[in-house]
């Protein structure tokens, strides 16, 4: 009872921010807002026992997502949105209204929240959490799904996100004409002691805890996709912090830009080796003596190769919109 | 009633903000706050997933001795995946957004649109 409690509190929360975001025009208020909003999410996946889930939000919704923005609204050196008054509302209001009711209308015939008897729980899910633990041995069934029984849709998205980053390099990441004298936020700044003292704590700690979320994800909530956004964000506040030469003389570009591939050549590259070993792309069963331990050893080389993909793509893609407005 | 009302508060909350964000991409003119409105109505959806996958009495999908109900894994890995793909789609959309403020001069999509008509 109490969980439900929580849960329409925290509801509700979200939905309060949602339209304060809708109405605020200050968009440095409406970007931390949106950080608040992404956060007070990723508190009521925690609540649904969606813990990786919760995890993953946190550290994109609540930090990356929020200094990409950060970053744009400081390169388009826009701070408020224009507020026209000759806009029609009603058309839109009217659209989405109606598009609601209807969606409402939908959602009468489902089966209420949490009933064990939904046809989703009925499915392919008894599968899983019967059998996950016994055919990989990793306790974390969100994993072995996500590395072993979905591997295809995982690989999928890994090229989405690596795609994604070459996109963002096409667009931003060449020379440009500085149209006036735009000097670079992240440089300018000349930060306080106390926050490079504490950076210099932090940043290891949060090294360590991605490094442990990736090797223990089998395990615990976790894996390739959290460590690497967690990683990224340990680098992203190091550039914060020191600035984006002394984040480049760390970590080269150049060198980001293979790791983002190796990455996803890692994933694809497992899925040879099992075709070449007598097995399908991505049976990870002929990678060991026993099926057991070729899953578990599979598993974790695609959970590398995950999290070494998106801590590449993701720090590429700040790097980039932090260089463009390098003098 | 009192039981209905809880069993589809999470479906109706998840509309709400799905429509909340749907109504900032349609009506705002602002491309910041449409990317924005965009990843609300993207964590509505994440909402909408998750709240099916719960289980009442259900426990975290990680094996532990002696618990025989789980959450449904299968949403929560689709989620997990949509929200790191997520955040690298919408950093293609603030790239474009950079870009557009290059070439015009502007983020607002109505003076975009009469510059467009001027040329």
């Amino acid at each position: 009872m109490i969980e439900v409690f929580i849960d329409i509190i925290l509801l509700s929360f979200i939905a309060v921010t949602a339209v304060a975001i809708l109405r605020m025009t200050n968009l440095f208020a409406i970007i931390m807002l949106f950080g608040i909003f992404s956060f007070l999410s990723a508190s009521l996946f925690a609540v649904m026992d969606a813990v990786d889930v919760a995890f993953t939000e946190a550290a994109v919704g609540a930090g990356i997502s929020t200094v990409l923005m950060l970053a744009t609204i400081a390169l388009t050196k826009t701070q408020k949105e224009k507020v026209s008054v000759s806009h029609r509302h009603w058309l839109p209001l009217s659209v989405v209204i109606v598009t609601g009711a209807v969606l409402v209308y939908g959602t009468l015939d489902l089966p209420a929240f949490g009933d064990p008897e939904a046809p989703a729980q009925t499915h392919v899910a008894p599968y899983y959490i019967d059998k996950a633990v016994e055919e990989t041995g990793l306790p974390n069934m969100v994993t072995s799904v996500l590395a072993s029984y979905r591997g295809f849709d995982t690989l999928g998205e890994v090229v989405v996100v690596f795609t994604a980053g070459v996109a963002v390099l096409l667009l931003l990441g060449g020379k440009h004409r500085i149209s006036d004298t735009g000097t670079n936020e992240i440089e300018k700044n000349e930060h306080s002691l106390i926050l490079r003292v504490v950076a210099k704590f932090l940043i290891p700690l949060i090294i360590v805890f991605a490094l442990y979320v990736q090797f223990h994800g089998d395990f615990g909530p976790g894996g390739g996709f959290q460590a690497g956004v967690i990683l990224s964000a340990a680098i992203i506040l190091y550039t914060l912090v020191f600035g984006l030469d002394a984040a480049e003389r760390v970590i080269p570009p150049s060198i980001l830009r293979i790791l983002a591939s190796l990455g996803v050549l890692i994933y694809t590259g497992v899925g040879i080796v099992t075709i070449l070993l007598g097995g399908n792309y991505l049976n990870y069963s002929v990678l060991g003596d026993s099926k057991v331990a070729g899953q578990h050893l599979g598993i974790l080389l695609v959970e590398l190769g995950v999290g070494i993909a998106v801590f590449a793509v993701l720090l590429v893609i700040f790097l980039t919109f932090a260089g463009r407005g390098r003098p | 009633m009192m039981d209905f009302i809880i069993g589809h508060y999470n479906y109706w909350v998840s509309i709400f903000l799905m429509m909340v964000g749907f109504y900032a991409v349609i009506s705002r003119g602002n491309l910041v706050k449409k990317i924005i409105g965009m990843n609300v109505f993207q964590v509505s959806v994440f909402l909408l997933y998750i709240s099916i996958s719960t289980v009442e009495q259900g426990s975290a999908p990680i094996f532990t001795e002696g618990v025989e109900l789980y959450s449904n894994p299968l949403p929560h890995v689709l989620i997990l995946t949509a929200i790191v793909v997520g955040v690298a789609t919408t950093a293609l959309g603030l790239a474009l957004v950079v870009r557009i403020k290059e070439a015009y001069g502007t983020i607002e999509e109505d003076e975009i649109h009469e510059l467009d008509h001027t040329l």
